[in-house]
């Protein structure tokens, strides 16, 4: 068996007295999109925000490509590869999409910005991704719709020669045809050979993309499974009980 | 092969580069979206300038003109720095008083304490810096709104000025160099060689940018549309430095007076330097970025604490040169320097040039032109002898309609989906 690109051991996270996260394990596979799912203060959050280098650990490993690792700045996990694309994107409405893929990792040339090899790398990286909807990349953010600026965001994550990356929820906000277009382009980073981590709450984004799923039940991990492997009626019970049949936290 | 191919995308792309009809097009989309940027405060110009010229030909003089650069200069550069703090969505309403006590401690410099003008000039400057630190650090590190800080600010300066000026006496100042800056002009064949000079470098600029990206295969301006631009500007400021150097002297034969006032470069130097920091370098993207969203700004890395305070920094050292013009101007400094109605002109100013008060859109050339407006309305208002209630009221209404404009269009971006 391969060794998973991202992987959690015994993860344990507290906020004050509260436990979010009791001895978490989860992995993440290159080529694969694995989807966490869980119900509201499963812990999802939480978990991806402890890899991401937002909060602290209490205890437990983060190993990054079978080697132990540290993350405990946003930095760190940038330095490593793992971009996290948050929920509302933290893209700024007044900057075009060239200024926000390149936020606070502006090229410059001197002083100044370089703004010519910044276009030139911001179109690649969209071509890459196959992305054909923007009108121009000099646009302001602020004129797209929530499908292009999801695209936008997962552009940005891709655009540092990310390994890992995690979407939260790319597809709350989006109507059917722009979901489509968000999941396929989840699809082809996986392709890519991106390991592609997805939390969501809608089963069919999960059946429609993933390769894996790992489902969170009150803040302990309940069950990795092939997505092959499963039905949607199980994923649902891992999800509100924790347990579906042989699977998930024995009783 | 790929190269070729690479090659060929690169002349498509070169060929498709925007026409100015495309480009005016562009524009005409943006101001439908409500994105109106200074046509406003251009159009305002216009009209203003129509109505005093038919009320009072005397507004067209040469002498007048001149005048108008003059009476508006210290405003316009205050305006100037606002526009940073109000790029964040923050406001600054201590500025004009920040130039009242710079103003106050160039005079004490340059009198009490017997320095040359220069020693006096940095000593002005470097005292807006460190209050600008002092209003930024209590705004960004200690979290108190700015409204609040420059309010008390606002209060507090008064009263130093008033220790500073012996409980408010008016020091006169003599130093010529100091004078020069907003009462001298310069020679009308150095007004000239400045204008070559400045029309080459903006069409140099211009012409190296565009072909640099054309060379790389993105869409650059055409060269009509640069030179469309490079030809407006050589024509308006021709025309401005030909009015100038007319003599404008009541009695020519006595005494002369021609050429472009000092402070027309001083604002041109301090226009590019700021478009510079603005448009070109980190520092200003990251100020359009905590602008635009906080949030965003901070979780890309950007310390957003400096980026304030950085932002206070440069409006309040712009007060203190808004505050030596002032002061030269007056040849003096009193307890009522930089204060009464310069911070409402000046807000006003970066306002109605299109500076949004909710953050994030506005260009130091905003500044520039509403400055222009508001030191239009003083001036034409006086010249039809209206008393100070009227430009009060007509200032105020002006500021009130800018400040809808901005807020209606906000709505209609919104309504449009560009927000």
């Amino acid at each position: 068996m391969t060794t998973p690109l991202l992987e959690v051991r015994g993860l344990d996270k507290s906020f004050g007295p509260v436990q979010v996260l009791h001895d978490v394990a989860f992995s993440a596979y290159a080529g694969e999109v694995t989807a966490l799912v869980g119900d509201n203060g499963a812990g999802k959050s939480t978990l991806v925000k402890c890899v991401g280098g937002i909060h602290p650990v209490d205890a437990g490993r983060i190993l990054f490509d079978g080697d132990d690792v540290q993350v405990s700045t946003p930095r760190d996990a940038g330095a490593l590869g793992i971009e996290i694309v948050y929920q509302d994107l933290a893209l700024c409405d007044n900057l075009d999409i060239v200024q926000n893929m390149f936020l606070g990792r502006e090229r410059r040339s001197g002083l100044v910005l370089d703004e010519a090899t910044m276009e030139e790398m911001a179109e690649r990286t969209l071509s890459g991704l196959s992305v054909r909807s923007v009108k121009s990349i000099r646009q302001q953010v602020a004129s797209l719709s929530g499908g292009q600026r999801q695209t936008v965001a997962i552009a940005k994550a891709v655009l540092w020669n990310s390994r890992v990356v995690i979407l939260d929820e790319p597809t709350a906000a989006l109507g059917v045809a722009q979901t489509a277009q968000v999941l396929e382009l989840v699809r082809r980073l996986a392709d890519q050979g991106l390991a592609v981590v997805l939390i969501s709450h809608n089963m069919n984004d999960v059946f429609a993309v993933s390769d894996r799923i790992a489902a969170l039940y009150l803040g302990r991990m309940a069950a990795q499974v092939r997505t092959a492997d499963v039905t949607h009626a199980q994923v649902v019970e891992l999800i509100t009980s924790g347990r579906s049949g042989e699977l998930g936290i024995a009783p | 092969m790929s190269k070729l191919v690479q090659d060929k995308e690169a002349i498509i792309a070169a060929v498709q580069a925007p026409s100015i009809g495309h480009s005016a097009r562009a524009y005409g989309e943006r101001v439908r979206g409500g994105d109106m940027g200074a046509l406003p405060a251009v159009i305002g110009l216009v009209v203003l300038c129509t109505v005093f010229a038919i009320a009072r030909p005397s507004f067209l003089t040469a002498i007048n003109f001149a005048n108008l650069f003059t009476q508006g200069a210290a405003v316009t550069v205050i305006a100037m720095g606002l526009v940073f703090v109000l790029l964040l969505g923050e406001i600054d309403l201590s500025a004009g008083f920040a130039s009242g006590v710079c103003a106050a401690v160039l005079a004490v410099t340059l009198t009490d304490l017997g320095q040359p003008w220069y020693v006096a000039v940095v000593a002005a400057i470097l005292t807006g810096s460190v209050i600008g630190v002092v209003l930024g650090s209590l705004v960004a590190k200690v979290g108190i709104p700015s409204f609040v800080v420059t309010l008390a600010a606002f209060l507090a300066f008064q009263g130093v000025v008033l220790i500073m000026l012996d409980e408010g006496t008016n020091i006169s100042i003599v130093d010529p160099v100091v004078v020069a800056i907003a009462t001298k002009n310069m020679t009308p064949a150095l007004g000239w060689a400045l204008y070559a000079v400045s029309v080459v470098i903006y069409a140099a600029v211009q012409l190296t940018r565009a072909r640099r990206r054309a060379a790389r295969g993105l869409v650059a301006d055409p060269f009509s549309l640069i030179a469309a631009r490079v030809g407006s500007l050589a024509v308006i400021a021709g025309l401005a430095v030909y009015v100038l150097n007319l003599e404008r002297s009541r009695n020519p034969l006595t005494i002369s007076l021609t050429g472009v006032p000092i402070v027309v470069p001083v604002i041109l130097a301090l226009l590019v330097l700021w478009t510079f920091v603005l448009r070109r370098m980190p520092f200003g993207r990251h100020i359009y970025a905590v602008g635009g969203n906080a949030e965003a700004a901070r979780r890309a890395g950007i310390d957003v604490d400096r980026i304030k305070i950085g932002a206070f920094v440069i409006c309040s050292s712009m007060a203190a040169i808004g505050g030596i013009i002032a002061a030269s101007r007056a040849n003096s400094v009193d307890p009522n320097t930089g204060g009464s109605t310069v911070l409402l002109y000046a807000v006003g100013a970066a306002v109605i040039g299109g500076t949004s008060l909710f953050g994030g859109k506005g260009r130091v050339l905003d500044a520039v032109l509403g400055g222009a407006v508001v030191a239009v309305i003083e001036n034409g208002m006086g010249l039809m002898q209206y008393g100070s209630s009227v430009k009060y009221l007509v200032t105020g209404s002006v500021l009130l309609l800018a400040a809808g404009v901005d807020a209606l269009a906000r709505r209609r971006a919104a309504a449009a989906g560009l927000r």
